[in-house]
């Protein structure tokens, strides 16, 4: 049946834990909506009929819509509208808040490719390699316009902006290769910025980045062809490290929990931060983002706006890493009170 | 259709009535150039919109076909990316600024509006005149800078391409921005005389349908337009002189570009559709010769979408990385907006129970409304379904949508208009026939080219593609032979029109025997719209009820 429907509506193949909820709600609302705006149209197409003009110069009734018709046409729609909006809304959370043991893999959108780098090691240019039936966090960002990274297999999609990291997760179901498009329009080549998702069984995906590790170069060539990502330095954290001390981070920011200028960075990350303006904030990826972007927007109280923007001084991966080498900086009581642990093992 | 000989000149009363010798129709009264381009007669000007809307829709017609024939294969067919990214940025441009936005309320409102009020002109004539010349400068700067260097950031300019991209933004952006002010001018203008001039008799609640939209769609014009304006020229700025106000690189935001973008053009959709629904009250009281079901539910859902339709500006932002709840906010706003246009569709049904159907073409017009409105606005309230959206949006499913809803709505709306209002524009009449058959070309034809664009969404094709996956061809091809269907239609309707405005047989007051207050002049009206004394107005419009107490007139 759902089979069926989804050939007639043209869906592509439903390949992710999240395709279902949407393909599932989707059938409810076209289906609902095509019997009422059928009913709608052939009650007008039978009194178009009924009620055809006979004289030329026929008189009608003064007909006017008793109360009781004026709130059924209000209530009716309003039901149905609020139910599938209640629907939508709660799947649309469950898409918008990534499971903590989620896998993270950093996006970054750029005229006109996709780049992919992962935490723990390799990076490639518009092949992503995830396993199934795990979930994958994607940090999206861009290097220099609008851009948006859209699975239509797996029917997520969410804007990569510049100097800032959005999110979005998903769980492939089945193996297999899938589209990447870019749906907002960036220029020139919009329609050639395509890539490819490869859904790798777990333990052939648990394989390939075992043997990405070690730096043997696989036959998806154009997944590794690309050194510019990450300098040679291939994991995320140790660039960061190295960027922090570059960068000027560590002039201001321990990394071993003592008092200095700025807060220290060890168990910064997921730590519950007091703003100077009396709110609490979740130290995450996009605070840390913020912070190096914005430094004054939200100011961790009992310390001094004086951090300089980091805007235009480092660029996407860069600003990953550094993101990496925070949150590598994790005490161990911090993990045991916010993680539930990585789903996947330590690549190592 | 006989060519009429008595009829000296277009649209001229019957000479051999005297009584019009000494009160010309507002066609003739004043032939020379000069009486037309410097007209106050709020008629005068209305056709000169009507001239000038048409012409851009044309233009922009021709890039819809450009665009739909460099689809037809998936790769390059007749142009190349640069050039297609431009074509369909101008199709935008020229169909939402230069026709849709304008179309009905600068065509129609300025002719109809007085008559439906029992008022001699609008509140400001010289400025409605002005409107004019400030819409014709903005078109022709923006088509200029079209033209010369071109542009290629899609209408919606969205930065930091539209401030990076190496094209012409800056005449362009201009050219809208004064487009602008033509549009704020009319809303002044329409809601001015819609408070101060209507004759008496005339109450809110005995006002026109059609009246009760352009006043709505003046308030969204006059509330929403400002901010657009002053977001292009932020955009303007920043593209010449580098400021950092929506580039990240410079410490601006992008996403504040899109919520100011929004907050005008969301409202936009409003300004497009609220006076087809105006229209389309009329059209279908005066075919079906009954009062509006629910006159008071269809007036105040105009109001309500025209409020609430402020609200909503954030559904086009559900992936642009802006805060879940936020996201659910304008979703259930979204749905407001459905549950008023339900109520609207609901009501027009039926205005027809127990009516008297004559199935002319503005009814039949108005069929092809009624299926446009019903799933453009089903296909728009499953889009505020915010995890519908996310596979949706930025699809073909959502061009498909808003073409449905805004376009196609919008011009069953101003065909109807067209078709409805022809014999009290211009006197005359056209070929019933032919009107019939484009119409059925022109329905048929919009469908076949934007149902299987929903069917290409669904299947993941972005908008905005040069090339595309060959999966999604087939459909292409349907769409692009639909659009050939719908050109064909066009090019029936103005032949015969053509034909009509110089052979057609002349009108008489009130062909359609309609009771809304326009026809209670002559067609085409005198100068000052109406000859002695003026009509009184005791009834509701479209008051057709027992023929004893309120007469059906005759066709005249």
């Amino acid at each position: 049946m759902s089979e069926l429907l989804n050939n007639i509506l043209f869906l592509p193949e439903a390949a992710s834990t999240f395709a279902e909820r949407v393909d599932l709600l989707h059938h409810f609302v076209v289906g609902t909506t095509m019997v009422m705006s059928a009913g709608v149209g052939l009650a007008a197409l039978f009194m178009f009929f009924r009620y055809r003009r006979r004289l030329p110069a026929q008189a009608t009734e003064y007909v006017v819509p008793t109360l009781k018709t004026e709130f059924l046409f209000v209530s009716v729609p309003l039901v149905f509208f609020l139910a599938w909006f209640g629907i939508g809304f709660r799947d649309f959370t469950w898409v918008t808040t990534p499971p903590k043991d989620a896998m993270d893999v950093y996006v970054m959108g750029k005229q006109w490719m996709w780049k992919f780098a992962y935490p723990e090691g390799p990076n490639g240019v518009n092949v992503l390699h995830v396993p199934a039936n795990r979930p994958v966090r994607l940090l999206i960002t861009s290097r220099d316009v609008l851009h948006s990274f859209y699975v239509p297999a797996f029917r997520i999609k969410m804007d990569a902006l510049p100097g800032r990291y959005t999110q979005i997760w998903f769980e492939a179901t089945k193996p297999g290769t899938y589209q990447v498009l870019c749906t907002e329009y960036c220029g020139l080549s919009h329609s050639k910025m395509l890539a490819e998702v490869v859904v790798l069984p777990e333990e052939e995906f648990d394989v390939w980045m075992k043997e990405q590790r070690r730096g043997r170069l696989q036959d998806r060539q154009d997944a590794l062809a690309d050194t510019s990502l990450v300098p040679p330095v291939a994991r995320m954290v140790e660039q960061g490290q190295v960027l922090a001390g570059t960068q000027g981070c560590l002039k201001c920011h321990s990394v071993d929990g003592s008092q200095h200028i700025g807060p220290t960075f060890l168990g910064l990350y997921d730590r519950v931060e007091k703003l100077d303006d009396g709110q609490d904030i979740r130290v995450d990826e996009a605070y840390i983002t913020q912070s190096m972007m914005d430094p004054g927007a939200h100011l961790v109280a009992g310390y001094q706006n004086v951090m300089p923007t980091y805007q235009g001084k480092l660029q996407g991966p860069e600003t990953a890493a550094i993101v990496e080498y925070i949150k590598s900086l994790r005490t161990a009581n911090v993990r045991e009170g916010a993680s539930e642990g990585p789903a996947y093992d330590a690549i190592q | 259709m006989t060519p009429s000989s008595s009829i000296a000149s277009p649209g001229a009363a019957p000479a051999h009535d005297e009584h019009h010798d000494h009160h010309p129709s507002y066609l003739v009264d004043g032939t020379t150039i000069k009486s037309w381009l410097l007209t106050v007669d709020h008629k005068r000007i209305g056709l000169m919109f009507l001239f000038w809307v048409l012409l851009f829709f044309l233009v922009g017609g021709i890039f819809a076909l450009l665009i739909r024939v460099e689809l037809l294969t998936p790769g390059p067919t007749i142009m190349d990316a640069m050039t297609y990214n431009r074509t369909f940025t101008l199709h935008g441009l020229v169909m939402i600024f230069l026709f849709m936005i304008p179309a009905i309320p600068a065509v129609f409102g300025n002719f109809m509006l007085p008559l439906m009020l029992g008022a001699k002109d609008v509140a400001f004539p010289r400025l409605n005149l002005l409107s004019l010349y400030i819409y014709l400068g903005g078109a022709m700067l923006a088509l200029w800078g079209m033209l010369n260097g071109g542009l290629d950031t899609g209408w919606t300019f969205y930065t930091p391409y539209s401030t990076h991209t190496t094209t012409t933004v800056a005449p362009v952006l201009f050219g809208a921005f004064i487009i602008g002010f033509s549009s704020i001018v009319t809303g002044i203008n329409f809601i001015v005389t819609t408070h101060t001039m209507r004759a008496p008799g005339i109450t809110w609640f005995k006002m026109p349908l059609f009246v009760w939209a352009i006043y709505a769609t003046s308030c969204i014009q006059v509330l929403a337009t400002p901010v657009i304006g002053l977001l292009l020229v932020l955009v303007t700025v920043e593209n010449l002189f580098s400021f950092g106000m929506f580039d990240p690189a410079r410490g601006g935001d992008p996403v504040l570009f899109q919520h100011l973008f929004w907050f005008y053009s969301h409202p936009a959709v409003y300004i497009m559709v609220l006076p087809a629904f105006g229209v389309m009250s009329e059209v279908v009281a005066a075919f079906s010769r009954k009062n509006i079901f629910g006159y008071r539910a269809v007036a105040y859902s105009s109001l309500g979408i025209a409020f609430v339709g402020f609200f909503a500006w954030g559904h086009h932002m559900f992936v642009s990385g802006q805060s879940t709840f936020v996201g659910g906010l304008f979703g259930v706003l979204t749905m407001l907006v459905g549950v008023f246009t339900a109520i609207k569709v609901f009501n027009w049904v039926g205005t027809v129970y127990k009516g008297a159907v004559d199935f002319k073409t503005p009814f039949a017009y108005f069929c092809g409304f009624l299926f446009f409105t019903v799933f453009g606005g089903m296909t728009g309230i499953a889009l505020g379904t915010v995890s519908l959206d996310v596979p949706w949006h930025d699809t073909y499913f959502v061009v498909a949508h808003f073409h449905f809803i805004m376009v196609g709505a919008t011009i069953m709306a101003f065909l109807a208009a067209l078709h409805y209002w022809f014999p009290k524009m211009f006197g005359r009449m056209y070929h019933e026939g032919w009107a019939l058959v484009s119409a059925a070309l022109i329905i048929l034809g919009f469908n076949a080219t934007f149902i299987p664009q929903f069917l290409v969404g669904n299947n993941g094709m972005p908008r905005r593609y040069y090339e595309y996956p060959e999966r999604f061809q087939a459909l292409n091809v349907a769409s692009t032979a639909g659009a050939s269907l719908l050109a064909f239609g066009f090019v029936i309707i103005a032949c015969y029109l053509t034909y009509a405005l110089v052979y057609g047989r002349a009108a008489g007051k009130n062909p359609w025997r309609s009771k809304g207050y326009e026809w209670l002049t002559e067609s085409p009206p005198p100068t000052h719209n109406f000859v002695g004394p003026q009509p009184t107005y005791p009834e509701e419009p479209h008051f057709y009820v027992d023929p004893k107490k309120a007469e059906v007139p005759d066709a005249v």
